[in-house]
């Protein structure tokens, strides 16, 4: 028998995300994708599926799940404080479900997303190479929507529930989410910005906008100055950091548009973007400047936290 | 060429900084060129440059930069024509006559100026389906508008700059509306999910005649 979960409350902004699909941009296609990708993977790790399987990304406010049958879970990303049937459990744990388990959750404690991973992987609408859920063209994931109250999720491959052993990942091979310092490589078009405005960005404390969602985030703080903003369109990248006209930073996220003009100063790091998925309107952040090679030691060091989940207890 | 980081997973090769033709071909092939290498992960070309996504694991900054710079040595491809799409539009868009006053140029010469070329598709990208089209001719050119419009209807054709578009979908714009289409331009249930391709040639006639 196939699990299923019912969902009992949707939560605010609750999708199916996967990797994403980069192989889309040429098309002008959002890459898309959990915004906090190591989170995501190791959610997936946790419970033995492959890091590219779909998972639940829930924003600021969790779903209330039903499990109908018995099944394997994992929740991770920021501290949502979840229960099973009323009793806290662990995140960035593997967590047995039995039938009629109800997962809910209590004070929001840290970030902005927990993911939700079963084992086997959640069913899902393949899209253009992914099932991670894309609202604008209402495409992937289920029926390209937020997940409803009612909506019953199903396991893409049946699976033993017990097949793999207790997992967990501890605090100290995760991403500091408390720290709110992103790692940023300078951009291309760094020598567009006034010197006065070149330290600036790298020391001053800005603020995430409330105009702030999975394509990017506004940064509030000192106005940059910038020259010459109509730059010959161009490939961007999640982590960019552009500034138009107006001086005010955006910082590209999951959802980013695949091209523009405006001129890209800064590249948050690939190891700092899980930290920069996890922020939220009014949260505080400053800007890093860091070189590549720093940048290339800091990945391989969260790739190398995933890998420890990568067979254990099989 | 300026080539520099984006990041630490992907960098901007730069050809040039003008809008013009060859170059954008030259951007194509060196993107096509580099998608066949395991290394890379993704290869986008811009109007004049190509966006590249590497696997950190298999490349640096330095090795890949290296083997774009040796790629653009080679001859530059002939430039063949893609494929010629012909688009009706009618010239009715609410900026008609705000482009005609500030231009001073009548409605019909606004159509008969905007259905003169052959234009190319530079790139596609922004958002799904939208295709950036050029050159404009100079006679049309304006800046974009100063107060973008929250949401534009799909189908709107539009210009700004030398350059023309349509938006494939309702989404907030900036551009001057001068006509509408009933050309479907994202295509969500086709793979590729956009009718123009970069390198593809688009001629707008009116929908009137």
């Amino acid at each position: 028998m196939t699990s299923t979960l019912r969902v009992e409350e949707p939560g605010l902004l609750t999708t199916i995300q996967d990797l994403g699909r980069p192989n889309a941009i040429a098309s002008g296609v959002q890459p898309g994708g959990a915004m906090d990708r190591f989170a995501h993977s190791a959610a997936n790790l946790l419970v033995g599926n492959d890091v590219g399987l779909a998972t639940l990304e829930c924003t600021l406010r969790a779903p209330g799940l039903v499990a109908e049958q018995a099944c394997l879970i994992a929740i991770t990303g920021g501290d949502f404080d979840p229960r099973v049937n009323g009793d806290s459990v662990p995140e960035w744990a593997s967590l047995s479900l039995s039938p009629g388990d109800r997962l809910t959750f209590g004070t929001r404690r840290l970030g902005a997303r927990i993911y939700i991973a079963i084992a086997g992987g959640f069913e899902a609408e393949r899209w253009l190479g992914s099932l991670s859920t894309n609202l604008m063209a209402g495409r992937g994931g289920l029926h390209g929507r937020p997940v409803r109250a009612d909506d019953t999720l199903t396991v893409a491959t049946k699976q033993a529930p017990f097949a793999v052993a207790v997992r967990s990942m501890p605090a100290g091979l995760r991403p500091d989410y408390g720290d709110h310092t992103l790692r940023a490589i300078a951009g291309p078009h760094l020598k567009l910005l006034h010197p006065d405005s070149r330290s600036l960005l790298f020391q001053a404390t800005y603020t995430v906008s409330r105009d702030s969602d999975r394509m990017g985030y506004r940064l509030d703080g000192p106005k940059l100055a910038i020259s010459g903003d109509n730059i010959l369109s161009f490939g961007l990248v999640a982590g960019a950091v552009q500034v138009p006209s107006s001086g005010q930073p955006i910082v590209l996220m999951a959802d980013h548009q695949t091209a523009g003009g405006y001129p890209v100063v800064a590249t948050v790091i690939s190891a700092s973007l899980p930290i920069a998925a996890q922020l939220l309107p009014g949260d505080e952040l400053r800007l890093t400047a860091i070189t590549p090679q720093e940048a290339q030691k800091m990945r391989r060091a969260l790739a190398a936290a995933l890998e420890t989940l990568q067979g254990a207890g099989s | 060429m300026r080539i520099q980081p984006m990041g630490d997973t992907a960098l901007l090769a730069e050809l040039s900084t003008r809008l013009d033709t060859a170059i954008n071909t030259r951007a194509i092939a060196l993107a096509t060129a580099l998608k066949k290498r395991r290394d890379v992960r993704q290869a986008i070309a811009g109007y004049a440059s190509v966006t590249v996504q590497f696997d950190p694991d298999q490349a640096t900054h330095e090795s890949l930069a290296s083997a774009i710079k040796r790629l653009a040595a080679k001859r530059p491809p002939m430039d063949e024509p893609g494929r010629l799409h012909r688009i009706p539009v009618s010239y009715d868009g609410p900026d008609v006559e705000d482009v005609g006053e500030r231009l001073q140029l009548s409605r019909e010469k606004i159509i008969e100026i905007h259905t003169r070329p052959i234009y190319r598709v530079f790139l596609v990208g922004f958002v799904p389906g939208w295709a950036y089209l050029g050159p404009l001719p100079e006679e049309l050119a304006l800046p974009r508008r100063e107060v973008p419009r929250t949401q534009v209807p799909a189908g709107s054709v539009a210009i700004a700059g030398r350059q023309s578009g349509i938006y494939p979908l309702p989404t907030p714009g900036g551009w001057h509306l001068i006509g509408r289409t009933n050309v479907k331009l994202f295509l969500p249930d086709s793979d590729p999910p956009c009718l123009f391709r970069a390198g593809d040639r688009v001629k707008f006639f009116s929908a009137a005649q």
